[in-house]
Parts: C-alpha cells; structure tokens; sequence
C-alpha cells in the first residue's frame, strides 16, 4: 500500500516535470519564430530610383526628358541596363531617335522589347555605350588618330571625320549634350552588332 | 525517515527541473528581449535613421556624426584636428581655421557639442563646440557638416563649461576651467589666491549667418568653472555655472580641492550684463586672439588677429550675479525643459542637488544671503533649494530630460543611469552602463522640448565588452529605450576618441538642408579654374602655380613640364562635377602633406617642393568613376637653371585644344 502511495507520487512527478520541460521546449520554439519574422528584408532598388533635383542631370534623365528618345527610354526599361546608365560612369552614349528604331524592319522593336530577349536587347543597347569620356571634340581626335572606340558590347565602333561632319559605327553625330555622367551624341541608326 | 528522504529527493529533483527551465526560461526571455531590441535598433539597409547623434571624439579634437538607434558612423568632421583624409589642416585653404595666439595648433580636445536653438527648441542650423586645450569655440554649419568658424578665447584656459546656447542661440558661452593670472604675467604660482581669475566668455552669434563674435568677458573669482547651462522660459537670460576648488588651491587638487563642503553654481543674468555693456559699461582691454573663418564661395579659410576685448568687472554690475551653494565640487550643472529647476550634480556628494529658480528669485529680493565671495553674494543654501535626490548612487554627473517630468542622471563610480522624478526626487529605475559613464544624452535633452524616446550613455571604460585590440580599447556609447517607465539597454557601440558628449536631433529637422554639390558658378576660390580650357601653369620666380580641373576621369592639364628643383608648386585643383557624391581626390608623389578629397564644384590647393629630378607621378586618391585607375599625370622636373620650358597638356594637345 506504502509502496503503491510512493510510486503514484513519483508519476505524478514525473508528470509534472514533463509538462515543465514541455512548456519550456515551446517557449523556444515560439522565440524562433518571432525573430524570423523580424529579419525579413524588402528588396532593394537601385541607383535609378534616386531622387536628386539638383544635380545636373545625368544621361538617362536627360533622355527621359526628351520625346525624340521614347523609343530608347522604352527599351532601356525593358533590358533593365536603368541603374547602369545613372552610374557614376563616365559614359558616352550614342542614342538612336525614335526615328532611327522606325527605320528596323518591322516587328524587331516589338520582338525584342519581349521579356525572353532581354539579353539580347541589352546586348545591342550596349553597342552604344562606351565607358568611356567622349566629347565631340575628344570623338575628331580618336578619328585623327585613327582610334577606335571599345563599347560596352565588347564590339569597337569606327569613328571618322568627314567633310559633313563627325560619323561613329557610319552614321552622323547629329548634335551633342553633356551630361553629368559623360556624353550623349544623338544618332539616327541603331548600332546593330553584326553577331 | 524514508519519506523524509524521499520528499527531500523529490523537491530535489523539482528544484533542478524548475530551476533549469526557469534558467532556460530566463535565456529565452533574454532572448525574447534581445530580439526586440534588435528589433528597435535594426535600420533596414536603405531606410535612414531616425535621429542624428553628434558625438564628441574628446581627445580626438574632432566631432562624429551616428545615426540613432543604428549606431551608425556616417562621417567624422574634422573640428580641431588635422585630418589627412580631407585635408582639414593640410590644404592650404583649412590651415588658416588652426591658427591661435600661439600659432598653428593641429590638435585639441572636444567636448560638448550644442545644436543652436530658436525658442527653446532645436533648431538644426549650427552645432558648436569647445578647444578645452588651448581654448577654442568652432561651429559646424549643418548644411555642409563642415566647421565654418573657430574662435579663440583669450584670458581662458582648460575651457571646460562651454560651449552652450541660450534658448535664442543670442550667445555660446565659453567658461575657464582653470583660472589663470589675468592678464598673464611672470609670477610665482603658490600666490594663486585672489590674483588668478576665472573668464566667463559670452559670444554673440549674428542670427543671420551665424558669425561668432565675443561681446563680453566676466572676469570672475580663481575658481574652476566646471559645466554650464542656459536657463530656459521662465529663466530664459540667466545662465548657470558651476564651480569647484572655491578653495583656490594650487597643487594637489584631488585633495586640496576637496575641502570645502559646498561649492558654488554661479547665477549669471547675462540680460543684466548685455544690458549694462550696450550702455557703454566694461573697460576695453589689449589681447591677442585668433578669430578663422571659413567662407564657402572662396572654399578658403582666412584667420583675423583680434586685440580688444570687453571685459565685465562682476562688482561693477550689482545685482547681476550670485553664488547658489551646492555640495562637494559639483560638475553637471543641468536645467529642466522648464527652467524651474537647475541640478547640480556634485561629484563626491551623497546626493543631487535641485535648486529652484523660483525661490532663488525670492531668496534675491528678500536678500537671503549667507556672506559673499570676492563681492559676489552667496544665497542661502535652504532658501533656495528645491529638493534632493537622497543616496541616488556614486559619483552623479549629469542630468538629461525627457519632456515627460523625468530626469536622468549619470553616476561615474557606481557606473549607471538613474531615473527619477522631478519634484518628488525619487528614483524610478537604474541601469548599469558598462563602465563608467561620463555624459548622457537624450535627443534635445538640454531645451525646452527634448525628444524622450531614447537616452544614449557614453562611457569612459570598456574592458571586456568587445573583442581586444591590444592594450588601448575603444570606448563606448550605449542606447537605453526611455519609452516605457523602466529603461531597456537597446544597443552598445563604439565610438572614435572619447564620447566625451552628443547632441541630438530629429533627423527630419535637418536632413533636407545637407548640401548635395557647390554650384561652380558660385565658385569665386582665388586659384578657381572653371573649364578645362581655363586650366594654365605660370611660372612666378621659384613659384609655379598649377591651375587643373579634374572630372571623370582625368586632370587637365595632365602632362607638365617645365618644373625645377627647388620651385615651390602650388597645384590649385578644381572639381568640376556637378552632381552628388562625385568627389575627387589627388596626391603627388613625395608631397610632405595629405592628399587632397575634393567635392563637386570645390577648389582645394596643396604644395609640393620637388626635390629630385625626373619624371614624377600624381593620381586621383578617390575611386571616382570606373576610369579612376586612368585618371593620372606625370610633372617633370628638371635641374635648376634648366631651359625646359613650362608647358602643359592634355592628349598632347594645349588643355584648350580641339
């Protein structure tokens, strides 16, 4: 009798030290859990997103103001090259007019503006961009001296002076903008890569 | 005796069981608590903090700028110390912001940063700042974060109890700690007693631009002005100081200086005093003192001796000031967002003095004095005292505010934060610091309107708290959330030099004003270069002066020739970009200065004297743009009397051709 009183004692503290050491296990896992939750990051955005209204504008805001380049505004979202194009740089970009991507056959806007060829978009916007700081005055120089300009595609693009003015990739430099990261030249072809 | 036994193993067992998961408990609950702190100080990258924290580098001599409650470093602002990684000191245009009485001082001690104040309240324009060593005020423009004015204090030494604002920012005040001959004379120093004098300075600042100027000097007893603070709303125009080693002692002060069992805060109507000096009163007296400022079109910074100085006899203005006797060698000397309350917080006293404004101005009226000191009436301690904070902790400081009726104070020998009541004196609740906490600070903690939401304690010692680093280890801040009625420790981190004090502020008052860029038309910098085409070299007997622009990513010119052992070439270097955070640096092989970091639209010069012949390069220090590594120049430097003749180039053409 003595001995049974004895062993219900000792289950009911075994019970009772169970439910402790249950009670504690929970209040870990409950711990975990609220410090997951409480590092969840949002996604960052890029360089482009940066609203400055006093700096002078750099060549992607200056392309964004202006009708003529939609087209090239248009499809520089759709590589998503936005953040490259803001960067310190310095850059020198030949920017096709609207007109310019109207002279493609029909279609190949369309086609490549598609999210499955953004790499090759991207690609071919590149061949207009060179690393590099290139004012028009800089551009006669490398053509004097017969140099050639290496674009971000990897590609090089033949500058020349001729009697109607200054050509790059063969086609006119028809005006010229300085902006805070380099240089715009406006052109009326797109450079397209020959691969 | 079975039983027995076995009730004893029982509870046994329990105990363990209870205890370890009470242990356990106890981990988790630390661990609940300390991912809610990490809670409230995470700043998710890309979001901005919420307050700015000004923290003093004490023996660094500079100022550094934190974000709260990231703890965050954003920038150090070189103050009054050289500093190579901007030039501050270097350039030929900064040189001119150390210059003293005593010369070019490259070093100094900083203090006590205040943010200028309108009505009371924070106003974000200036920070300024105390030179405890060769005694200096400098202020800090908040739109460049850069110091734009230093001034000297002349008659002033171990410029302590400084450098604070009234509620108007009509004066930063600049208070001797050691009392010195007035005026300085060869004399033997044990005749200390009656001859040496304590300055109070009162500096006017122009509403407008902020220009510092000193309007007056009270020449005050040879006591040690320790700390200061402004009275605020109803004791707006007085100001509070107090004082230890009242004994005058010479030598052995953490004895000689402890006799005394009260010593005094000084009372100051400084309305009184504008008042009678505007009325033509103080005597004009010689003296030597350094006033340097800083001008941001001519990026240069020009230093005017001064000789003059107005100085206030505290007997000729009766009625002006009056000691308010405190315990034992009191140092903070703190007003309450009220003004009804100012503590004094004595070092070695058992307790926190409050004293009352209110009654101190019966206690005038009524004449209440208890003899007086070098003419100046002492007021009867009981007639003015407010309350005390009865056996608070070891060693008080000083005392913050949190706009809610609670006051904190900081005790250096029991290493804690008190929280306690104003009006009932009683403790609320104490954290430790780890270790030895020196100031507190609460954003605004010292106005009419503080920000309660955190308090941050800077500490003097940090033993064990971070990994090593050798015998010298870092000191610290440490964040406590004052939200609630207890406080929580958020956050513990390091801090350049010594935290010595911070000044805080919301981060929306002032962060829309930071400047992005100096505008280059607005640029009138004595050696500017504007274009490319501008940039020139002149020969002037041994001296050459390089005009060079630089922008991504080259100099113009970059190839110079010309140069001669022995000239002295002064390269004056334009940025001329025109956008946010493209800044450029340059340095020259074997140029006994630093490089130059210079920012959009800014001219910075350096010197260099070549001393061997040949063809010697020079690069831009700062990673600019990805051409940096290209962005370089060669100067060539032949023998004295040579006939290579200046020029200077770019792609081998003249900088201006097309």
């Amino acid at each position: 009798m003595k001995t049974k009183q004895t062993n219900q004692l000792f289950i009911s503290f075994f019970t009772l030290i169970l439910v402790l050491l249950v009670s504690c296990g929970e209040a870990e896992k409950k711990g975990q859990a609220a410090e997951t939750n409480s590092t969840e990051i949002e996604e960052a955005q890029g360089q482009s997103t940066v609203v400055d209204e006093e700096s002078a504008a750099n060549a992607l805001q200056v392309a964004k103001s202006l009708p003529d380049f939609s087209t090239l505004v248009a499809a520089i979202d759709a590589a998503g090259v936005d953040d490259a194009l803001v960067n310190v740089g310095p850059l020198t970009v030949f920017a096709p007019l609207n007109s310019a991507f109207a002279k493609l056959p029909e279609g190949t806007v369309e086609t490549l503006v598609k999210p499955e060829n953004k790499e090759q978009l991207a690609f071919i916007l590149k061949n207009h961009v060179a690393p590099a700081n290139y004012p028009d005055t800089q551009l006669k120089k490398e053509a004097k001296k017969g140099r050639k300009l290496y674009m971000a595609s990897g590609k090089y693009l033949v500058v020349e002076n001729r009697e109607d003015g200054l050509y790059v990739g063969g086609t006119k430099v028809l005006k010229t903008v300085q902006v805070s990261n380099g240089w715009i030249h406006v052109i009326d072809d797109v450079l397209v890569p020959a691969e | 005796m079975k039983t027995i036994f076995k009730s004893l193993f029982a509870i046994t067992v329990l105990s363990l069981v209870f205890s370890s998961c009470g242990n356990g408990g106890s981990d988790k609950k630390s661990g609940a608590l300390s991912s809610s702190a990490a809670e409230k100080v995470y700043v998710a990258p890309g979001e901005h903090d919420e307050f700015y924290a000004f923290v003093s580098g004490g023996f660094s001599g500079q100022l550094a700028v934190y974000g709260l409650p990231s703890g965050r470093l954003f920038k150090v602002i070189p103050v009054f110390s050289v500093d190579a990684e901007k030039a501050y000191g270097f350039n030929e245009e900064t040189k001119p912001m150390l210059n003293t009485s005593h010369g070019f001082i490259p070093w100094d001690d900083s203090h006590h940063p205040d943010i200028s104040q309108t009505a009371g309240e924070l106003d974000g324009r200036w920070v300024f700042i105390n030179g405890n060593n060769t005694p200096r005020i400098a202020k800090i423009d908040l739109t460049t974060f850069e110091t734009t004015e230093i001034i000297e204090i002349p008659n002033s030494a171990g410029n302590h109890s400084s450098s604070f604002v009234t509620e108007n920012t009509e004066y930063v005040v600049a208070g001797t700690r050691f009392s010195v001959p007035y005026p300085q004379k060869d004399m033997p120093i044990a005749e200390y007693k009656g001859n040496f004098k304590g300055a109070l300075t009162f500096i006017s600042v122009d509403p407008e631009d902020g220009g510092m100027d000193i309007k007056f000097q009270i020449m005050m007893p040879g006591f040690n002005y320790d700390l200061s603070h402004p009275g605020r709303g109803k004791s707006h125009g007085w100001f509070f100081f107090t004082t230890y080693n009242t004994e005058e002692a010479n030598s052995l002060l953490e004895v000689n200086a402890s006799q005394n069992d009260k010593d005094f805060i000084a009372a100051i109507n400084w309305k009184k005093i504008e008042e009678y000096v505007n009325n033509g009163g103080g005597t004009k007296a010689p003296t030597n003192y350094a006033h340097n400022v800083y001008d941001e079109h001519t990026h240069t910074a020009t230093s005017t001796m001064k000789d003059e100085i107005l100085i206030v006899n505290p007997s000729d203005v009766p009625g002006a000031i009056y000691f308010l006797p405190t315990p034992k060698s009191p140092h903070g000397c703190d007003v309450d967002p009220s003004g009804e309350y100012i503590i004094g917080s004595g070092k070695l006293a058992a307790e926190l003095t409050a004293h009352s404004f209110t009654k101190m101005l019966a206690a005038i009226e009524g004449e209440k004095f208890d003899g007086e000191a070098y003419g100046i009436p002492i007021l009867q301690y009981e007639e003015i005292l407010a309350g005390a904070v009865k056996q608070p902790g070891l060693g008080p400081l000083h005392t913050e505010f949190d706009g809610k009726g609670n006051a904190y104070t900081t005790f250096f020998i029991s290493s804690e934060v008190v929280k306690w009541k104003l009006g009932t004196w009683e403790v609320i609740d104490r954290k430790p610091t780890y270790y030895s906490v020196g100031h507190l600070m609460i954003p605004g903690g010292n106005s009419r309107k503080p920000f309660g939401k955190y308090v941050l304690a800077m500490n003097k010692i940090t033993k064990d708290r971070y990994l090593p680093t050798g015998p010298e280890v870092t000191q610290s801040a440490q964040l406590y959330d004052i939200t609630g009625e207890k406080m929580e420790l958020l956050l513990d981190f390091p801090t350049i030099g010594e935290p010595h004090y911070a000044a805080g502020i919301p981060a929306d008052i002032i962060k829309a004003n930071s400047k992005k860029f100096f505008k280059l038309e607005e640029n009138k910098h004595k050696y500017v270069t504007k274009s490319e085409a501008d940039a020139k070299v002149v020969r002037d007997g041994n001296e050459v002066h390089i005009y060079m622009t630089m922008i991504r990513s080259h100099f113009a010119p970059d190839n110079i020739e010309g140069i001669q052992v022995g000239d002295e070439v002064f390269f004056h270097v334009t940025n001329l970009e025109q956008d946010y955070d493209v800044p450029h640096g340059i340095s020259m092989i074997g140029a006994q200065t630093s490089e130059l970091l210079i920012m959009p639209g800014q001219t910075e010069t350096f010197k260099w004297y070549p001393k061997n012949v040949g063809v010697w390069p020079f690069y831009c220090t700062d990673f600019c743009s990805a051409l940096h590594q290209e962005m370089q120049g060669y100067v060539r430097v032949s023998p004295k009397g040579s006939s290579v003749p200046i020029t200077f180039t770019l792609d081998g053409d003249a900088v201006d051709a097309e």
